[in-house]
């Protein structure tokens, strides 16, 4: 091809530096030189002021400048602007055609730029805090709504269950609760070990090995287990619940649910909230078995309690009530995960931003909650179901 | 040929082929754009015209071809290649991409930041410059992507691809949601941009209006090639059933005759 040498010659001329961007008195008459561009003012902004003009009228000259872009036409207005503001009569002349009307299409607009550096939005500090204040309990107020549209929805689908999402419903439960089977028995597994470790060694040295039975068996089933299945649900689930919702939310899907007659609570909401309150008491179950289980293995090899005698005396230690209880609080557990989850979803707006910070709002206050839930199940059953 | 084809090249496409799976979409494609074109890439859904750009921009990478920008083979997704285009080029994506938690004009700074050693101050007034550029009003330099309307958006994300002034400019979809008020405007400063700054564009558009106005030459996409790449003019009257078909309807006569008869650009909006 004929062309291929010309073009390489120009493209690599194209790709060299430039030279930079400046002014140079030439005598009465300042020229500007060199190449203003975006790479080229790098080392212009601030020294124009300070260059010894001269006083009275200007003619600034623009022949010598190699290449313009708007960021260069920009400055080069600024500066003359400046000039003006200090009372010099300032001219620009001799610029190439292509440069001027550049120059133009750029002077046209500093009017918006200096209004737009105008604009600034300058809030006091005492505006902001009443903002914040008005925001939080406006969010309390939402939570509120959002609870009550839930309990509606829920309510009126219990008494037509037909109108249940079945199939919606049994994907929470394989993803909330089969696929984290793995996940949480291994915590737990770990979780009973640490335990039955940390109490083993000081039981024995008073001789009591048989009460590590006592103190694996009673701590996981009442309180540890179903905590912690809990706690794995919410990073794991009502993390995933809030992000899909926030999405489907950002991408107008669940405007689309509305404007099709479907209400959201129905097919996004209930299937979650129902899904997971089937899903954690069985991951819980799951969770009372593993963690004795890892209990089991430390007496067994630790203090010498063999699994038949373990599991012998494990009825006798944990009651039904205590089993109950700690099943109990379970549903109300996924409640507020599934709750928390969901609304924070539906509190997303922009986009990924605001996804992100909605998913880790939810996460935290849905631990947050399910442990001072927790705290307030210890206070209101008390010692009931211990050695009674 | 036409004129521009004096100007050096900028992007040589030789050979190109794609595969998605067992579907290709290129196949021996070859396409030149010249310097200080505006170049339309057009075809039907499915021709692979965004994923043409996409190539370019290293953002896909292509089964076989070379693709060479300012000289360099980008094919291959090199650093270096990543490196030039992010400094020499701007593109405006179809949604628009802008980054949801930063203010418009922290948005536009971003390129200027990463690339420029400039002071903050400086950047500021540039980013507010090409916001202004872009024909958004003053505020919109503070407000958040999620405030802004869809034709407020696209202008932003012009005014981000803009921001280094780079020579070689992607839009994919411009005029794309837009009121008519406003895709006039964004052609008219596309062209005046590309004299100015001798700005080479390339366009993926359905905008009939915008291929009469802006564009030098169109490239037209089909059977997994340019099927042909010429001016608007030569390629409405080419015989090609597809090409026919695309340009025949009767939005492509409307456009036509707009065009050929009175539209005058100037007549429209005052320079």
């Amino acid at each position: 091809m004929s062309d291929t040498a010309e073009t390489a010659r120009e493209l690599v001329a194209v790709d060299s530096p430039p030279a930079p961007a400046s002014v140079r008195l030439d005598g009465d008459t300042p020229r500007c030189v060199g190449a203003w561009t975006v790479a080229g003012i790098q080392g212009l902004s601030g020294r124009l002021a300070g260059l010894p003009w001269p006083q009275g009228s200007v003619m600034l000259d623009g022949g010598g400048i190699d290449a313009l872009d708007t960021a260069g036409a920009l400055v080069l207005i600024d500066t003359v602007a400046e000039l003006r503001e200090r009372g010099c009569n300032v001219g620009l002349s001799g610029l190439r055609p292509s440069h001027q009307s550049l120059l133009d299409l750029v002077s046209e607009h500093v009017q918006t730029v200096r209004e737009a550096a105008a604009a600034e939005p300058n809030q006091p500090w005492l505006a902001r805090v009443g903002q914040g204040t008005v925001a939080r309990f406006s969010e309390g107020g939402n939570f509120l709504a959002f609870i009550g549209e839930t309990t509606v929805v829920m309510l009126g689908s219990l008494l037509r269950p037909w109108r249940i999402r079945w199939t919606a419903l049994a994907v929470v439960v394989q993803n909330a609760g089969l696929t984290a089977l793995p996940i949480v028995g291994l915590l737990t597994f770990l979780i009973g070990v640490v335990i039955a470790y940390q109490g083993g060694t000081l039981l024995s040295t008073y001789g009591a090995n048989i009460f590590i039975v006592d103190l694996v068996a009673i701590a996981m089933v009442r309180e540890l287990a179903p905590l912690l299945a809990a706690i794995i649900v919410a990073g794991r689930t009502g993390s995933a619940f809030t992000a899909q919702i926030g999405t489907m939310n950002v991408t107008e899907e669940v405007d689309a649910l509305r404007t099709i007659g479907i209400n959201p609570f129905e097919i996004l909401v209930l299937p979650k909230v129902l899904g997971l309150m089937i899903s954690l008491p069985l991951l819980s179950i799951f969770a009372d078995v593993m963690s004795v289980f890892g209990g089991m293995v430390v007496a067994k090899f630790l203090l010498g309690v063999d699994f038949g005698i373990f599991l012998d005396r494990v009825p006798e230690v944990v009651s039904g009530i205590s089993f109950v209880y700690g099943l109990a609080k379970t549903p109300v557990f996924a409640a507020i995960i599934a709750g928390v989850g969901c609304y924070q979803g539906f509190k997303v707006s922009g986009g990924a931003d605001s996804v992100g910070r909605q998913t880790t709002q939810s996460v935290v206050q849905s631990i947050f909650l399910v442990i001072i839930a927790n705290a307030l199940f210890a206070v209101a059953i008390g010692g009931r179901g211990l050695y009674d | 040929m036409t004129e521009s084809s004096r100007e050096p090249v900028v992007i040589r496409i030789r050979g190109l082929r794609t595969q998605f799976g067992r579907q290709v979409v290129h196949e021996n494609l070859d396409l030149d754009i010249h310097r200080g074109e505006v170049v339309a890439i057009v075809g039907g859904s499915g021709s692979g015209k965004t994923t043409l750009v996409r190539e370019v921009l290293t953002l896909t990478r292509p089964a076989g071809g070379s693709i060479q920008v300012f000289g360099q083979e980008v094919a291959d997704g090199s650093a270096k290649a990543q490196s030039l285009l992010a400094r020499r080029s701007g593109v405006l994506f179809q949604q628009g991409a802008l980054f949801t938690s930063l203010t418009i004009q922290q948005n536009v700074a971003v390129p200027l930041r990463e690339h420029t050693g400039l002071d903050r101050d400086l950047i500021d007034h540039i980013a507010r410059l090409k916001i202004a550029l872009a024909g958004l009003p003053a505020n919109a330099a503070w407000k958040y992507p999620a405030q802004l309307s869809g034709g407020m958006i696209k202008r932003a994300s012009l005014a981000r691809a803009l921001a280094l002034d780079p020579e070689l400019l992607f839009l994919d979809e411009p005029s794309a949601g837009l009121d008519p008020v406003s895709a006039n405007a964004l052609d008219e400063l596309i062209l005046q941009l590309k004299d100015s700054l001798k700005l080479t564009v390339v366009m993926v558009t359905h905008d009939l209006d915008s291929l009469w106005r802006v564009t030098d030459r169109v490239a037209f996409l089909g059977e997994r090639r340019v099927l042909a790449y010429d001016a608007m003019k030569a390629l409405s009257r080419n015989d090609h059933p597809l090409i026919k078909a695309y340009f025949g309807g009767p939005r492509g006569r409307a456009a036509q005759g707009a065009e050929e008869t009175a539209w005058k650009p100037e007549s429209v909006i005052p320079s």
